[in-house]
């Protein structure tokens, strides 16, 4: 039988764990078929949806496509990579775990320096004294240029950063970042500071509703299903 | 855009064709730089607002590179190649295409590549003739192109300077404010901060730190900085000296014990970014509001009206023209005259513009400031235009 609905969920780390307990209490456990390490499965006590096991990211780009009709990944991702967020996926529920703040740390030796407008003083200072920029590190490309516009900073530049964003301003490649953090330890480990005003996102993850899915029936039903056993669960 | 049909393309080769020989005939040297750039370079000059729409890329080797925004950094890379120390004059001219991220709800006359055609003018002292050659060489060349009815839109940041150098002003805060230029709704917010006299953050263990520094050397202030490091537990790292730390917070102490910003002086700084008239006028009511504050701008006004006279004779119509003293404050690398071109009062697609940027240079790798002054023409609004008129 052809799936009436298709919801992707994370395939590894906390997010997977944390989602797979989730639908597991409100009655719904996920199940893979076929091959062990293969990418699909079904939801035990509903007919007619198909798991598609993807990462945290890939599920984003499916759900602004439309080619999955609802998706459990993180805020963050959802406002770092759409555009137009609300022309292309509804907030259905939060989930309550991958619990995370995106901030704006720099090195706690910058005693000068408290908020966000603190950073374009030294930006300006910063381009007289090495004639360039404050150099930002980050993953968070689009949320960081929106929330610096925001807060009227605009003499920097961002590095891209993938992995160990946080070690980036001791190594001299950055002089500030732009990262997640859970409990701050690890920011601390690295003597960096959260900007009083500079929380960019606090995050977690959600249910979402692709828009521009097919939305049939059948598919409305499913959906109406899932949010009203996930939401008891939560 | 980038599927043109084959007469568009035979129409916009013709014209740069003409552009070109106009350009030539004027003394400069017809130059091709790399479309493809290093990224850090030119994104350190264009900051994050153009990167955000510039396509940055990452090669086999590791290297981040950009297709070029715009041809006046590469241009001006390409004069440094040529002459390392930057102590020569020299004028190039060109063609060639650019690219920016345009989102999809753009309009056409702003595509995501398009061909610029332009000159760029170096090491030339007499900066009050390179300023005027260049704004003639450009009305010229859109002439000949065949565009008949077109306006010119002039701004001059030297002026700004010129006017927070008259105005009695704490030097950091005419430091401030010559930064914060460049990001109205922050120079706005700053400029009443500083009127109304609200001390930035006077509480805390780091404002008393500050406030103990007021009458500090920079060496001693250095020195106690360390030290409430060194007690706190706070290891200097990255990039930013104890110099610079100490620095921000001596001007933060003295922020603390200073007057606020006179009322009078916020009030002219105010007056003055509202101006927008024609050059004459525009000149007229600098003079009344400078009058009125008890400053003497003459030198720099003289400067500018005689650049006017100059264009007026050479037969541009600065009658027509309009000046705004807000204008140019976008394109931060600009250090003095700024200047585009318009048809039918459109401000949003301007057929050319350029100016005057004499620090751009020293930033890409020159010894020192080099006086530098040029345009670009965006050739198919110049064609379009062009079309809308016949």
């Amino acid at each position: 039988m052809a799936a009436t609905l298709t919801i992707a969920v994370p395939s590894k780390g906390r997010l997977k764990d944390n989602a797979d307990a989730l639908f597991e209490r409100a009655g719904l456990a996920l199940r893979k078929t076929g091959h062990e390490r293969g990418y699909s499965g079904v939801m035990q006590g509903l007919d007619g949806v198909e798991v598609a096991f993807l990462s945290a990211a890939e599920i984003v780009h499916q759900l602004e496509s439309g080619r999955v009709h609802m998706g459990v990944t993180g805020e963050d991702l959802v406002h770092e990579t759409l555009p137009d967020v609300e022309t292309s996926v509804e907030f259905l529920a939060p989930l309550g775990f991958g619990r995370a703040d995106v901030v704006v740390a720099v090195p706690d030796c910058w005693i000068d320096v408290a908020r966000m407008a603190d950073l374009e003083d030294v930006a300006a200072q910063f381009a007289r004294a090495h004639g360039r920029r404050l150099r930002v590190a980050t993953k968070y490309l689009n949320l960081t240029r929106r929330f610096f516009a925001k807060a009227g900073v605009a003499g920097y530049r961002i590095v891209e950063s993938v992995g160990a964003t946080e070690g980036t301003p001791a190594a001299g490649t950055s002089e500030l970042i732009v990262d997640i953090t859970t409990t701050g330890t690890t920011l601390k480990a690295n003597h960096l500071k959260v900007l009083e005003d500079g929380l960019v996102l606090k995050s977690q993850a959600h249910l979402f509703a692709a828009r521009n899915a097919g939305w049939t029936d059948g598919a409305l039903t499913l959906r109406n299903a899932i949010l009203d056993r996930l939401s008891k669960a939560v | 855009m980038a599927a043109e049909s084959a007469r568009k393309f035979e129409a916009l080769e013709a014209q740069a064709a003409t552009l070109l020989e106009i350009f030539r005939r004027g003394g400069y040297e017809q130059v091709a730089p790399s479309i493809i750039q290093p990224a850090d370079i030119l994104l350190d000059q264009i900051g994050e607002a153009i990167r955000g729409r510039t396509y940055v890329f990452t090669d086999l080797s590791g290297e981040e590179l950009c297709l070029r925004p715009d041809l006046t950094v590469p241009v001006s890379r390409l004069y440094l190649e040529r002459h390392p120390r930057a102590d020569a004059p020299a004028r190039y001219c060109y063609n060639g295409p650019a690219f920016r991220f345009q989102p999809k709800s753009a309009s056409g006359t702003h595509p995501r590549e398009f061909r610029q055609a332009g000159i760029e003018c170096f090491g030339v002292a007499d900066r009050d003739g390179a300023d005027a050659e260049v704004v003639l060489l450009v009305a010229d060349a859109v002439r000949s192109a065949g565009l008949k009815q077109f306006r010119f839109r002039f701004g001059d940041i030297a002026l700004f300077y010129a006017l927070l150098d008259a105005l009695s002003l704490p030097e950091r805060w005419r430091l401030k404010l010559r930064h914060y230029f460049w990001r109205p709704p922050a120079f706005h917010a700053l400029l009443s901060r500083l009127a109304k006299g609200e001390a930035p953050n006077s509480g805390g263990p780091v404002a008393a730190l500050a406030a103990t520094l007021a009458d500090k050397d920079q060496a001693r202030a250095e020195e106690l900085v360390a030290n409430y490091l060194e007690s706190n537990g706070l290891p200097l790292s990255g990039n930013r000296t104890l110099g610079e730390i100490a620095e921000r917070l001596l001007d933060h102490g003295a922020d603390l014990r200073s007057e606020p910003l006179p009322r009078e002086v916020a009030t002219v700084i105010d007056y003055y970014l509202a101006v927008e008239a024609s050059p004459r006028e525009t000149i007229d009511r600098i003079a009344m509001i400078a009058k009125g504050a008890g400053i003497d701008l003459g030198p720099a006004l003289y400067m500018l009206s005689r650049r006017f006279d100059l264009l007026q004779a050479r037969g541009i119509d600065v009658g027509a023209a309009s000046f705004a003293t807000e204008f140019g404050r976008d394109l931060e690398y600009y250090s003095g005259l700024v200047f585009q071109i318009e048809t039918a009062g459109d401000k949003t697609s301007p057929i050319a513009g350029g100016g005057r940027y004499d620090g751009l240079l020293r930033s890409v790798g020159a010894p020192g400031e080099v006086p530098a002054v040029g345009s670009a023409i965006h050739t198919e609004r110049l064609l379009a235009a062009i079309e809308g008129e016949s």
